[in-house]
């Protein structure tokens, strides 16, 4: 035995010396993060040897790391000891019709556009039988299953396609990557799988929405998309109506793995709970996301609408490693109240002649803080690498921030990096432009605020698009006057 | 037999107050001696001015005389303050109105330096505000369909280009562009009281027929329209029925177009030492 496998024995032995046994049949794990814990998850989920095993690996390298303190955030430090990292999805009680529903919530469904239908599938209403979304759900199944589409929920994945899971699982986001991305590796609760075989072309948007039981991913996401050779996918995440959760730190892994000629469209929006007006509560959403162009001409690229969350950590990149594979990253982030975002970007380019695009818009309104941060590395084999980043903040009221970090690493002479940044505030004049109209305040700031954001919402898919606008309406309103 | 007596005193009352309705309809505006000032500087020192419906106003004066505070004030700019002074518009007390709804009422602001807003554009933002006027008037909302056949007889109108309505409000616009876009938005809220502040400046003769053309066009005989210039060159195509001459925030002259055409033989210095020597 090594000297550095007895540490690692001695260490994990220390663990069971505690002794404490859990209760297999038990619906929920105590508090706090062991490898029994990780055990229990792991037989909970009926999960295979080498699951576990890299579970157990992952929680090895998370126990040896420090928690990340360089984002430009502050919030109180987790006490990861302090949190239940599994309990049995709750059957949740339904109410029988909307008046049940708190009539709040409702007043932001309706200001969002959210249809009937959907509201009630939020609210765990249950729906009637005519629209049953669950036979939706399985019409949509049967359709990709046709096209040879794989999507279901991680779990389901392990089961019935163990040899995709083992393949990718950790293959892009390594379980050593960052303390957050080890934190899931060990304890990842659910999330999902979706893989594209060569050469189809994936006829609709997949949106998690259509998937049955994904409310309850828990707070420890897994995705993992696979696109081979050839192959086209558009996936959507999140959705604009607001998302209450107990759970207040969450940390998700996103990995794609895109092959040659294949190209992915990742669309975001997140709207986790953000806090109430004095900065109390809200979700800590600490997330890492990242795609690899592993074959040539691949193509990945990403968009995001970021109006939730007390603090958001967050960085969707990609690994250019393809020749002419190119990746984008088009991110809308609104901060208001106490809210603080740090987000933006990685382009790793690898391959000759690869291309990326950033184009990231801050909003910041209230007491916020709001950071752009990205990095665009060219390495040496990179020949005739262009990069294009523009990163405009847009300020509401002058107690809030807006900052920029650029890292800009070259190692290969032929390539072309261009980066802009502008930062501007809302102009007293191009309100009183729009009142003078006959249009009123706050419709007015929404008019501007989509305007500025306009080049990011573009990228998403229309119906989302225009949810997405009413978002950032109401995320900022009562931040003029 | 009371009641019957109650019942014709209540008609007589009311025809009484839709009569009194219309009499403040033809006053349209009627200013009484203003004060504004902005960071307690002084400039608005007392106006007066009626204007009634199918009335075209011209104000001139030098630089630095109040006009376009003047037209800032009744639009309702925040940074303006108003010291002393009443304006009614219609019969309501004007100042008292929040800027969307004067406007919603009826009162329009061709603005000198038109603002830019990327990423919005004209037909967008033509839509916004058409159908928020629109409610505050009664009226139903526009649709999409009918919106653009509305928008396209008003385009026919003044002589704009869509093309031009699809690109950012303003943004990388020429100076007659914005001109004749802010001539078009005039035409879509079908406004009482159009203010034109400076309409002139930075347009050439044939930008200048072309603007001018649009808003004789739109002139009826229940709107009015008050035309702010520092040159009579407008005035060749916008022809007003008075004209009045602001010095010093204050109107010192007023009188029918030919006090244009003597402004621009003689300039203004006779008009500043006439009135210097009467506050002397």
């Amino acid at each position: 035995m090594s000297k550095d496998d007895q540490i690692l024995e001695e260490f994990t032995s220390k663990e069971y010396e505690h002794g404490w046994t859990v209760d297999i049949d038990s619906d929920q794990a105590p508090k706090g993060l062991n490898e029994d814990i990780i055990r229990f998850i792991s037989a909970k989920k009926e999960e295979p040897q080498w699951l576990l095993d890299w579970r157990l690996d992952a929680f090895r390298v998370w126990s040896k790391m420090q928690e990340p303190h360089w984002a430009n955030v502050t919030f109180p430090s987790i006490n990861y000891q302090d949190i239940i990292y599994y309990s049995a999805p709750k059957q949740k009680v339904q109410s029988k019709s909307l008046d049940e529903v708190d009539p709040e919530l409702l007043e932001t469904f309706k200001k969002l556009g959210i249809s009937l239908e959907e509201q009630k599938r939020l609210t765990g209403v249950a729906v009637d039988a005519v629209i049953d979304s669950v036979s939706v759900a399985t019409t949509f199944k049967d359709k990709l299953g046709e096209l040879g589409i794989i999507f279901c929920s991680f779990s389901e994945a392990v089961k019935e396609h163990p040899e995709l899971v083992k393949k990718y699982l950790g293959s892009v986001v390594p379980v050593s990557d960052n303390y957050y991305a080890a934190l899931n590796s060990a304890v990842f609760s659910d999330g999902s799988f979706c893989y594209i075989p060569k050469g189809v072309r994936c006829p609709m948007e997949l949106s998690t929405y259509f998937r049955i039981n994904a409310a309850n991913t828990g707070q420890f996401e897994r995705t993992l998309i696979v696109a081979e050779d050839n192959s086209y996918v558009s996936y959507l995440e999140g959705c604009t109506a607001p998302m209450r959760d107990e759970n207040q730190l969450h940390a998700a892994v996103v990995e794609i793995y895109v092959k040659a000629d294949a190209e992915v469209k990742y669309s975001t929006v997140q709207n986790w709970y953000p806090g109430d007006k004095n900065g109390k509560g809200g979700i800590y959403n600490l997330v890492t996301k990242r795609g690899i162009c592993a074959g040539n001409n691949a193509k990945l690229s990403w968009t995001q609408v970021e109006t939730g969350s007390a603090v958001t950590w967050k960085y969707p990149s990609c690994i250019l490693k393809g020749d002419n594979s190119s990746g984008e990253f088009y991110s809308v982030a609104v901060t208001n109240n106490y809210q603080q975002a740090d987000t933006g970007t990685k382009m790793i380019h690898i391959g000759r002649n690869t291309k990326s695009r950033i184009v990231s818009k801050g909003v910041s309104a209230g007491y916020s803080q709001n950071s752009y941060r990205g990095q665009v590395h060219v390495m040496k084999r990179a020949t005739g690498a262009r990069n294009f980043s523009q990163c405009d903040s847009l300020l509401m009221g002058n107690k809030c921030g807006a900052h920029t970090f650029p890292y800009i690493d070259i190692e290969n002479k032929s390539s072309m990096v261009e980066h802009e940044a502008t930062t501007s505030k809302i102009g007293e004049d191009q309100i009183f432009y729009c009142t003078q109209r006959g249009i009123d305040e706050e419709s007015a700031v929404a008019l501007i605020v989509n305007g500025y954001c306009k080049e990011v919402l573009n990228q998403l898919p229309m119906e989302f698009a225009v949810e997405a606008q009413k978002l950032l309406a109401l995320t900022l309103e009562g931040s003029v006057g | 037999m009371l009641l019957l007596w109650k019942v014709r005193l209540d008609n007589t009352l009311n025809n009484f107050q839709l009569l009194n309705k219309k009499i403040e309809l033809l006053k349209m505006l009627r200013i009484n001696n203003l004060h504004a000032s902005i960071e307690d500087k002084q400039i608005l020192n007392g106006i007066n001015l009626k204007v009634k419906p199918g009335e075209v106003h011209a104000i001139m004066g030098p630089n630095g005389s109040g006009k376009s505070t003047l037209a800032s004030v009744l639009a309702g700019r925040e940074d303006y303050e108003v010291t002393e002074g009443q304006a009614d518009f219609q019969g309501e007390d004007l100042l008292e109105m929040s800027p969307e709804d004067r406007a919603r009422a009826g009162v329009f602001l061709a603005f000198q330096y038109p603002v830019e807003i990327p990423g919005v554009s004209t037909i967008n933002f033509m839509k916004t505000a058409l159908n928020q006027v629109r409610e505050f008037r009664g009226q139903e909302t526009l649709d999409a369909v009918s919106f653009l056949t509305f928008m396209k007889e008003k385009m026919k109108l003044v002589e704009i280009d869509q093309s031009l309505l699809s690109r950012s409000l303003n943004e990388g616009f020429s100076g007659g562009e914005k001109k004749r876009n802010e001539i078009f938005q005039m035409a879509m809220l079908e406004p009482k009281l159009s203010i034109l502040d400076e309409t002139d400046s930075g347009l050439d003769i044939d930008a200048l027929k072309i603007v001018a053309n649009g808003v004789n066009k739109l002139k009826k005989k229940d709107n009015a329209t008050i035309v702010v210039t520092h040159y009579q060159r407008l005035l060749d195509y916008i022809v007003p029925d008075y004209v009045h001459v602001l010095y010093n925030g204050r109107i010192v002259k007023s009188g029918t177009k030919e006090l244009a055409q003597e402004l621009e033989a003689k300039g203004y210095d006779w008009i500043k030492e006439e009135a210097d020597a009467t506050t002397a």
